[in-house]
């Protein structure tokens, strides 16, 4: 089973040279941890920023500068600065390739839920809707199964949908599973000691396994 | 040059009245007006409509205004960080729209740009979609989102001039820009006030049309929500 750090590790490898990435709040953000020094990829915040660095050092703090999370960070040399309706325009536009963000619920269809749980939860959708409508790759990352044991891998959303048929792959505690285009999460690679028996059992959706499946490596 | 110079914040905001719609730039407490809210915040007004990204949090920016309950409606995109704004919610004391972020921009932005409607993909397929004209384009549906705009627009800036030009820092441009067009009368506070030809044109991020009032801001507390540091002091 892997933990936090290790979903955004396994996301990480997802990554391609040149892109410009939008990484959502919780265990997305992590993945800016392990995207390897030899690729060149630009991180976008949706709240003005293109070419997000690392989190300030103590006397670099600035509360003018911060990320979708509200967590304080700094700029990369090469970094763009721009207003929110800018932002949205390069998201909706495509420009913005590849998103990570964290789901509540996604459909072996690729709809996704991550916003709202009725009578429960309302925090808002913030720019995940924006998101999910535009972006060409969609990576969610998540537990597979919630608090209380109910697989989060669905054959229907049961939570308020975000956004219909747009994520292509999901990164879980257990499996990475790619959303194939027919619907089915196909079963890529297991963590390091997890069975396939045990994705089958922890996942509602259809589950597509086809021959071997390779447990996940980490450099 | 007009001049746009109002002498402090209970100048500035001293005619907003019971009922109005108000936007209020900022995204989480970054570049919110904060001398602004302090001073509705004195004053004894209700029933607000308040557009803003994110709500502030329980003792901080407009969450002050809602424990106030000076604020009727809240049309905003995320208002994770505030137990008073979702208890109120909840209970069904506090109206809210809840808009996608780039569809909240964009409204923003089309209501001081004098587009009164345009079509998204952002919610196809959602709650946001319910009541709302979808219509196909080039094989791909979008729904269509509504200009918005506000008896007061309420922005935060690092520099202006007297002319009620502006210019932001760092992340803390978000919604302030779009806001500014977007308000019948918009008041800009601002970090440091220069006379008008201080500042140079080619850096201006909002023309000073935008702005009927501007004044000197003081004590800002530029709150930090989440404090984030890495590796040692360099």
């Amino acid at each position: 089973m892997l933990n936090k750090n290790q979903i955004a590790q396994r996301i990480a490898k997802e990554v391609k040279n040149g892109q410009y990435i939008n990484l959502g709040i919780g265990i997305p953000t992590l993945v800016a941890n392990y995207i390897p020094d030899n690729l060149d990829v630009v991180l976008q915040s949706e709240n003005g920023l293109l070419g997000i660095g690392p989190f300030p050092t103590e006397d670099l703090i600035d509360p003018d500068l911060i990320n979708a999370g509200k967590q304080t960070i700094t700029m990369l040399k090469g970094s763009s600065l721009f207003n929110s309706a800018e932002s949205f325009a390069m998201i909706r536009g495509g420009h913005v390739q590849l998103t990570i963000l964290g789901a509540m619920e996604v459909s072996e269809n690729g709809d996704i839920a991550n916003w709202k749980i009725p009578g429960k939860m309302v925090k808002g959708m913030g720019g995940a809707m924006d998101l999910v409508a535009s972006a060409e790759n969609i990576i969610v990352a998540m537990q597979h199964c919630s608090k209380d044991g109910q697989s989060k891998l669905l054959k229907k959303c049961a939570l308020p949908i975000t956004g219909l048929r747009c994520v292509k792959k999901v990164v879980t505690d257990l499996a990475v599973l790619e959303i194939l285009p027919e619907g089915g999460f196909k079963l890529l690679e297991r963590a390091p000691g997890v069975s396939v028996e045990e994705i089958q059992s922890k996942t509602e959706g259809r589950l597509v396994i086809e021959g071997e499946v390779p447990e996940m490596t980490f450099d | 040059m007009i001049n746009k110079t109002v002498a402090n914040a209970e100048e500035a905001v001293k005619d907003i009245p019971s009922g109005a719609v108000l936007m209020l730039g900022g995204f989480g407490l970054s570049g919110i007006p904060e001398n602004s809210i302090d001073a509705l915040l004195q004053r004894d007004i209700k029933g607000l409509t308040c557009i803003s990204n994110n709500a502030g949090v329980d003792d901080f920016g407009i969450g002050l205004m809602l424990k106030k309950r000076m604020v009727k409606k809240m049309i905003s995109s995320y208002v994770g960080e505030n137990a008073e704004f979702e208890r109120q919610l909840l209970s069904g004391e506090l109206e809210v729209e809840l808009i996608p972020q780039g569809t909240l921009a964009e409204r923003v932005r089309a209501g001081g740009a004098g587009i009164p409607a345009f079509f998204t993909p952002a919610g196809v397929g959602t709650e946001v979609a319910e009541g709302k004209e979808l219509r196909e384009f080039d094989g791909k549906l979008y729904l269509m989102e509504r200009w918005l705009k506000a008896d007061f627009a309420i922005v935060k800036a690092w520099k202006g001039d007297t002319a009620g030009n502006l210019i932001f820092k760092g992340t803390a441009r978000n919604f302030n820009p779009m806001m500014a067009a977007a308000g019948r009368i918009t008041i800009a506070e601002v970090e440091e006030l220069v006379p008008a030809g201080d500042l140079d044109p080619n850096q201006i991020h909002t023309p000073g049309i935008y702005v009927q009032r501007i004044f000197q801001g003081i004590d800002y507390e530029k709150r930090i929500e989440q404090r984030t540091v890495t590796g040692e002091r360099s």
